[in-house]
């Protein structure tokens, strides 16, 4: 069965225009210039039970637009949604009692209370039997490590003990289904290694269907099998992140350090004939090779018999960098 | 229901974080009071009574009037309309609760806090030496409590109505301050009604605002008697019934036209 389903979701937003300058700030009191943008554009997916999805894209690429229409908050223009099949933004109310959701940039605990209080009033909302609440709260506490904070009131905490304390928050009814929205933003290396270790043993240990937005692609690569890029309200690519690393990301990435200055139409000249693609690296005697994964050796061969180096390094093309050249060259589908 | 009381204790926890706002809150409504006495017996002078009214009976009337505002008084519009304008909204618009419901809640949370904690307390303090007249008869704290409650009802309801409107103008603190000024000049809590000019009291009985501090306040000084406490409390019921109306059509528009500000 699918957790969610979305068939040919559209959001648009009417946004007010405003013209430049004093006076056109006073034709703005009589008449305002309207400009309708579509968010969403379209789209449709479906995520089965279990699935940890990845859902990513560029700032205002509509990520959190439509994460806002799967958990009822906003009301789609049109197109068809279930989720955990319902409607949610018609069964609101009932809906939302089987999903958990996180937002990384704003809080849902109370800032000036204890963060029990927050909880005892949210297991009162989700009426949790004391039994299962204290089952499942007691194993949620532990794998987060958050008991010594719960009597402490939230404007106390660090951004990473307050973020451990809203996953728990939101985990409360122990919901089948949970969205993140860039849930590791801000956090230091060790919180965010907590939180994605965090998220694998649940889903490993109750089946939760994960659905997280983040910019962070390690994040992306530690819990993902599977990501669906959006760009400009459109989904641009649906699989998963192995392929789209095949796909984008084939080659090695040779990085030389010479002794002596070199130039690229010295370099171009040298390695004609093999599908190479130099770039200057930081300093002036760094440059960098983009090669096919099985160029390599007569690369560094060539090179190596004509300059002397200081350095070599070989690496993969980073996840980051295949999903910038995405962008940039406006990708087709995937 | 269980959700309800919880969220009132969290209200009561909320204004007890802060200890130091708590023993002013006290202090100022005990300033404030007294600050009318003086005010009246100066106006007074050596009159026995204005309007009908002698001088004990208009500082119990003001007494009560902030007594009464300490209940029924609370800043819903202005939260609704922050956590519009900065996006909060979205989570509270993921539990399984109505949203509008949850605010009148927290806003009786509030306001039996501050009657209980601060204006009962702050009451006692005046009342030991200030000429203060209670009524004996337990029918008129009865009318009175009811018709309290009425009035916060009404209050309740105009906030939640000018909170809604945020959702379509997103600013519009200037609204909420004028509604403020309005409800506290034409609800007679720094005067009675019946010290206005005529065509402003006929005025002011086709709108909502007297049912708010007016009538409570005129029912524990017993200058409403019998027909009249009748009437009085029949015109809060019609109010409160009346206002619920536009709030649930807004509502309903105003959902489908929300935008979450801030990503």
């Amino acid at each position: 069965m699918n957790a969610i389903e979305v068939e040919q979701l559209r959001k648009e937003f009417k946004v007010h225009k405003s013209r430049s300058g004093l006076v056109g700030a006073f034709r703005d009191l009589w008449t305002r210039r309207y400009a309708t943008i579509r968010a969403v554009d379209g789209i449709s997916f479906a995520v089965r039970q279990g699935e940890i999805v990845g859902y990513i894209g560029e700032n205002g690429a509509g990520k959190s637009t439509t994460i806002k229409m799967l958990t009822g908050i906003l009301t789609p223009t049109s197109g068809r949604i279930v989720v955990n099949g319902m409607n949610p933004h018609k069964e609101r109310e009932k809906f939302v009692r089987t999903i958990g959701v996180v937002f990384g940039q704003r809080s849902q605990l109370w800032w000036d209370i204890a963060v029990q209080e927050s909880f005892r009033l949210l297991k009162k909302v989700y009426r949790v039997p004391d039994e299962q609440y204290r089952r499942h709260m007691g194993e949620v506490i532990e794998m987060l490590d958050i008991g010594p904070l719960l009597d402490k009131p939230v404007r106390k905490l660090s951004l990473g003990q307050r973020m451990r304390c809203e996953l728990a928050a939101a985990l409360i009814h122990n919901p089948p289904l949970l969205f993140l929205d860039e849930p590791t933003i801000g956090l230091d290396v060790l919180v965010k290694l907590n939180i994605r270790q965090f998220l694998k043993q649940l889903n490993e240990r109750y089946g939760t269907t994960i659905l997280l937005t983040t910019h962070d692609m390690s994040d992306i690569e530690a819990l993902c099998e599977r990501v669906i890029m959006l760009d400009e309200g459109k989904i641009i690519y649906d699989g998963s992140l192995g392929q789209l690393k095949e796909k984008w990301g084939q080659g090695k990435r040779i990085s030389f350090t010479f002794v002596e200055e070199a130039t690229l139409v010295a370099l171009q000249e040298l390695t004609t004939g093999l599908d190479v693609n130099w770039k200057q690296g930081e300093q002036p005697n760094v440059w960098v090779a983009h090669v096919p994964s099985g160029g390599v050796p007569e690369v560094v061969s060539r090179v190596a018999a004509r300059y002397p180096l200081q350095d070599i390094h070989i690496h993969e093309v980073p996840t980051e960098e295949i999903i910038r050249n995405i962008y940039q060259e406006g990708a087709a589908n995937g | 229901m269980g959700k309800y009381v919880e969220m009132i204790r969290i209200r009561f926890l909320m204004m007890l974080a802060y200890r130091t706002n708590y023993y002013t809150g006290i202090l100022i409504y005990a300033i404030n009071i007294s600050a009318y006495y003086f005010l009246w017996s100066a106006i007074y002078g050596g009159k026995s009574s204005m309007q009908g009214m002698s001088l004990g009976q208009m500082t119990t009337y003001v007494a009560i009037s902030w007594l009464a505002r300490a209940f029924y008084f609370n800043n819903l519009d202005r939260e609704i309309a922050m956590e519009i304008r900065d996006g909060k909204i979205a989570t509270e618009l993921i539990r399984p609760y109505s949203y509008l419901g949850m605010k009148a809640v927290q806003g009786l949370g509030e306001g039996l806090f501050r009657l209980f904690f601060l204006s009962l307390p702050g009451l006692l303090v005046v009342s030991l030496f200030l000429p203060l007249e209670f009524p004996e008869h337990a029918k008129t704290w009865l009318s009175f409590g009811l018709s309290l409650l009425f009035s916060f009802i009404i209050f309740s309801e105009l906030n939640l109505l000018a909170g809604v409107v945020t959702f379509f103008t997103f600013r519009n603190e200037g609204l909420l301050r004028a509604k403020r000024f309005i409800i506290d000049l034409f609800s007679g809590l720094i005067l009675p009604l019946s010290f206005y000019p005529d065509w402003a009291q006929q005025l002011m009985a086709y709108m909502p605002f007297q049912a708010i501090s007016y009538i409570p306040s005129m029912i524990i000084t017993e200058s409403f008697q019998g027909a009249a406490v009748r009437d009085g409390l029949l015109l809060q019921a019609a109010w409160c019934v009346l206002l619920w109306f536009p709030i649930v059509l807004l509502w309903w528009v105003a959902k489908k036209r929300l935008v979450v500000q801030g990503g």
